[in-house]
């Protein structure tokens, strides 16, 4: 390693990996000014949709909305690219309303590709990371494969399934991060040797069709929705997509019978594979064991793209051997001639249990080296786009000398999201659903842009432009919510009308339709929900007293005896930063926080 | 620190007089609600001072009683105080504490009172060391109460609670998150139903609530004995009534039954337990089970000897049992024949001679139990009836919660605005149980529903 070579450029941020987690954040350390190194095994699978080519839906619909909301870049990739929208969940109150788009995988990947190759601050390269250069605890710089050296002042690690990736296919195994792509084995090791607590999850992807040997005569037609419900608040509404229609069929008893003959080949029920699966994600065969009651389960057929006839076959994910995969999707109403292009695969790989993390996705162990996305346990395009979004915003300010950006349970599904991975850390895959936001219904898909733009305009993340249509949005919705409340019909005003179940914005007899029509929405529903969340901001209100109440990481737990012994062991594991943090790991009592106060009040006052 | 605290800052039984102390900002306004003298209202005396009065409210005189006020800062709080000084009868302090917390305070928690007297500024760092070891050994207490009331009876109701509210929960949530799954949810209707199931069932808790805590306060003595000692005719001549059935087949005992008895104005609350001996019989085995549950957490502990009948094997496993513990030695069937030899491991323990059928003995026993409950080797019961008001109050908030759930149910609003309430009310319920809500949720949905596109 002596005789490596040192790249000339020194660079302000490097990151590992280019899938959504990387490329997120290395978009937002060159957004915000800083020079950005970004790595990849691979050029031509940046922002690669390695599973479904869908974004959004419910909870993650949240997530990709507050992304863009930030200034991040997946909502933008995801309306230039889709193939087909819809908002979900119409049918309930407006809190739980998600988009979701079906993405031209290609041409989110080839979009994505040229978006990083024009930023400004952002060089892209392609290189296997083997070490990370470590000094003391500062993280400065990384070594690839080849032997060449990059010097950077913060290091952000997006590694998806590659540390230790190991594809299952039935009795066969391959080592891969994904199929036909090497696994990274030796970052793997580097990050154990600096003392990071990994552990062992697995995912898996259902086979792919042929369109030609599909007969979708016999499936519902799934038509996407028009007006085309985007993504982004920056996309205009006169953007046209011509949209493609996915297909809703179902597994028959001669699936079942298929599974049930052929499940000891499966990895899973073999003992082959070690990982723990997501249980919202099981696999078919996991379907028919722990559901047997259920007659026949959906299968939904998804286009894969407008330039392929590969359909993604969403609810048949296994990792069945290749022989029996063809006869179980031949069993499916409507595939009994189809031909399988690629097929499914299981895929085990290692983790960093996320308790390792500080909110801004540094770790707490090496300074300036920051973990995002599946790396730390989580699945999902959403979740994995979120974190690197946070964790470059955070590498960069820490660049430029700023404070960081902490996003909170009470602001966004995103400080969720980071907030359970450190306080509750994972031993699944982690995925976002509304029910995990105690705030859900102000952590609305609608509002995400006025919770979250602000704060992305004041880390220099939102353009000049983005923030102006901001602005003029968030100007005439104030206006019209203020002349709601004045005009009165009688003893009420329009504001409280409004608010009856019945009464929509457009039958107000002074609605006022030359406003665009998400900001009639917004009135419509921030008027309407507003006596359902008084309570939650006082809720709010509380929450952050804890969440201010600062722990100091040099905190020795050990030296404090009056904490039992368990909490002792979670607080010096976990390393919470803050009263907030601490009170939410599992088998911290409130007793051992009244402790915990006392302790830091008398070490402050020992400090004045 | 902005509320008001209250709590009774004696033991029971350590002298003639009991003190309620209040500490917080309204501590003069809720005295002077429940103070009565001919001279001025409390919020006007002069700081340090005594006075005369009669405790009470709404023309209920509850005792007659010395008043302390205590203005900020020159206080052991450093916020305002007033203490009661009563007469020292437990229940006359309970119900003065009851009063307070009706006008405003809030029970203090295990330690509370010094925790603020050291956030306030008021002690030095040693004894900032000794509030912390405080609010732990209280709250390993109020933990270890905790956990005889989560396996008793009126835990495992408010757990019952908690299941169905998770169930409900779990269907909305399904609703909710899961809309493109082929899944059936309970439909409204369902789950309005269910709703308000739970919500009798925890209204049906909060009735009994006022029964409950009369039953548990008091000093608790289990009476403890292998099949046929005489335990159930012992309990019977000490409450002086006839609730056990008392026969002379072993085993007919087969739950644990409580009885409360005064003795010398002192509650005493008396466990009837099963004969505790190796059985067969499944029923008779959850009554064995209790026993020595109830062995384990009371105070006081009698261990009732057939003394016409030699020491055996079941004798002795009590006895070890009961090692450590405050415990009286009862002879019973002194009126028959004595045949027992007490081996030398016991002679030290006290030991009294009763014949519960005829009644000899019975004072003797009587005085021995009042002088235990003022030795102070007794622990206060303080902490039962803490956790009591904290069940209540909890209940209460989940029982608000509910009933504007049922209400959103009926005038249809949106579910997730319905979930939102529910949540609370769990939450309200977890105070009590000590469990949060989200992962509990989803486990119920992944294990109910085939989830997974």
């Amino acid at each position: 390693m002596s005789n490596a070579f040192t790249y000339p450029t020194r660079y302000d941020v490097i990151v590992i990996g280019a899938g959504h987690a990387g490329t997120e954040a290395a978009l937002a350390s060159a957004r915000i000014g800083c020079q950005t190194l970004l790595l990849t095994t691979n050029l031509d699978t940046i922002g690669q949709m390695s599973c479904n080519p869908a974004i959004g839906g419910l909870a993650k619909g949240h997530l990709a909305r507050e992304i863009d909301a930030l200034g991040g870049e997946m909502g933008v990739n995801t309306d230039a690219t889709g193939i087909q929208f819809r908002m979900l969940n119409t049918k309930k109150g407006p809190s739980v309303w998600a988009p979701r788009a079906q993405c031209d995988k290609k041409a989110y990947q080839f979009r994505l590709k040229w978006v990083v190759e024009k930023q400004p601050n952002l060089d892209v390269k392609q290189a296997m990371i083997d070490d990370l250069v470590v000094e003391g605890d500062k993280v400065c710089g990384v070594v690839t494969k080849m032997g060449v050296r990059y010097a950077a002042g913060a290091v952000i690690v997006t590694t998806g399934t590659f540390l230790r990736g190991l594809i299952h296919i039935g009795e066969s195994k391959m080592e891969a991060g994904r199929a036909g792509e090497p696994a990274a084995y030796s970052l793997s090791d580097s990050l154990r040797r600096l003392g990071f607590e990994l552990g062992r999850l697995k995912t898996g992807t259902p086979p792919r069709l042929n369109r030609r040997s599909i007969d979708f005569s016999k499936m519902d037609v799934q038509p996407g929705d028009e007006p085309v419900p985007f993504f982004s608040y920056r996309t205009p509404q006169t953007f046209h997509v011509e949209q493609l229609p996915c297909y809703l069929t179902y597994t028959t008893e001669k699936t079942r019978e298929v599974i049930q003959a052929n499940l000891h080949r499966s990895p899973m029920y073999s003992g082959q594979i070690q990982g723990v699966g997501p249980r919202y994600c099981p696999s078919i065969e996991d379907k028919f064991v722990k559901f047997a009651e259920k007659e026949r389960h959906q299968i939904f057929l998804e286009p894969e793209g407008r330039g392929t006839d590969e359909f993604y076959v969403n609810g048949a994910s296994t990792s069945l051997p290749e022989d029996v995969q063809i006869l179980m999707i031949q069993s499916i109403v409507g595939l009994e001639n189809a031909q399988i292009m690629r097929p499914a695969y299981a895929v085990e790989y290692d983790y960093s249990l996320p308790h390792q993390l500080h909110p801004t996705m540094e770790t707490k162990r090496i300074e300036n080296l920051y973990f995002a996305g599946q790396i730390n346990g989580t699945s999902g395009y959403e979740e994995a786009g979120a974190q690197g979004l946070v964790a470059g915003i955070n590498a960069a300010l820490s660049a430029k000398g700023q404070q960081p950006l902490i996003l909170t349970r009470a602001d966004s599904y995103i400080g969720v999201l980071i907030d359970d991975l450190i306080t509750k850390s994972t031993d699944e895959p982690y995925r976002m659903f509304t029910s995990r936001a105690e705030y859900r219904l102000l952590l609305r898909q609608d509002n995400a842009d006025l919770r979250l733009t602000p704060l992305g305009r004041r880390v220099g993340l939102v353009s000049d432009e983005h923030w102006a249509l901001f602005e003029q949005k968030r100007q005439s919705l104030d206006c019209e919510i203020d002349r709601l409340r004045k005009s009165r019909d009688g003893s009420f005003t329009y504001a409280e009308i409004l608010r009856r179940p019945e009464i929509t914005y457009n039958s107000l007899p002074i609605a006022d339709r030359s406003l665009p029509g998400d900001v009639t929405q917004e009135v419509e529903i921030q008027l309407k929900y507003e006596g359902y969340i008084a309570r939650d901001l006082e809720q709010i209100e509380r929450f952050r007293k804890l969440e201010d109440k600062s722990l100091p990481g040099w905190l020795d737990y050990e030296k404090i005896a009056a904490l039992r012994f368990e909490s002792r062991q979670k607080l010096t594991r976990y390393r919470p930063d803050s009263i907030g943090q601490a009170s939410r790991i599992p088998g911290v009592t409130p007793a051992d926080i009244a402790i915990l106060l006392v302790w830091i009040k008398r070490a402050g006052s020992v400090a004045a | 620190m902005d509320d008001t605290i209250a709590a009774i800052s004696t033991p029971i039984g350590e002298g003639g007089i009991a003190i309620i102390r209040v500490s917080g900002p309204n501590a003069l306004a809720i005295a002077d609600r429940i103070f009565h003298s001919r001279r001025s209202r409390v919020s006007e005396f002069p700081s340090h001072t005594l006075h005369f009065g009669t405790i009470g409210r709404n023309g209920e005189m509850i005792d007659q009683v010395m008043l302390a006020v205590l203005r900020a800062p020159r206080t052991y709080t450093k916020e305002d105080t007033v203490e009661i000084n009563c007469h020292g009868g437990v229940l006359t302090a309970r119900k003065i504490l009851a009063l307070c917390l009706q006008s405003g305070a809030r029970l203090a928690e295990p330690g509370e009172f010094t925790k603020r007297a050291f956030l306030n500024g008021r002690l030095d760092l040693t004894q900032a060391e000794a509030v912390m070891d405080l609010i732990r050994a209280k709250s390993d207490r109020a933990h270890t109460a905790a956990v005889h009331e989560l396996e008793g009876h009126l835990s495992a109701k408010i757990n019952q609670a908690r299941e169905k509210l998770v169930t409900i929960l779990a269907h909305i949530e399904a609703h909710i998150d899961f809309p493109e799954e082929d899944i059936a949810p309970e439909t409204r209707e369902t789950l309005v139903r269910d709703t308000e199931a739970v919500l009798g069932f925890v209204r049906s808790l909060l009735a009994t609530a006022g029964e409950g805590k009369l039953l548990r306060e008091g000093i608790s003595v289990a009476i403890v004995g292998r099949p046929n000692v005489g335990k159930s005719s012992l309990m019977n001549a000490l409450i002086g009534s006839d609730r056990s059935i008392v026969t002379s087949v072993p085993g007919t005992t087969r739950d644990t039954i409580e009885e409360s008895a005064s003795i010398s104005g002192i509650p005493f609350r008396f466990t009837d337990t099963a004969g505790i001996r190796q059985t067969r019989g499944a029923a008779e085995k959850i009554g064995v089970e209790r026993s020595r549950k109830a062995l384990d957490i009371s105070e006081i502990i009698l261990i009732v000897l057939d003394s016409s009948k030699p020491l055996n094997a079941a004798d002795r496993e009590i006895v070890k049992r009961s090692e450590g513990r405050n415990t009286l030695l009862v002879l019973n069937k002194v009126d028959l024949p004595n045949r027992l030899r007490l081996p030398d491991g016991l002679a030290n323990l006290e030991c009294v001679k009763v014949s519960a059928t005829i009644g000899t003995g019975l004072d003797i026993l009587r005085d021995k139990l009042v002088s235990l409950a003022y030795s102070g080797k007794v622990g206060t019961t303080a902490v039962d009836v803490a956790i009591n008001e904290r069940h209540k109050a909890s209940l209460e908030i989940a029982e608000k919660y509910l009933t504007e759930c049922s209400v959103a149910f009926k005038s249809n609003q949106p579910l997730e605005v319905i979930a939102q309430q529910f949540r609370r009310s769990l939450d309200a319920i977890g105070e009590i149980t000590g469990k949060t809500a989200t992962e509990d949720i989803l486990s119920k949905i992944f294990s109910t529903f085939c989830i997974g596109k």
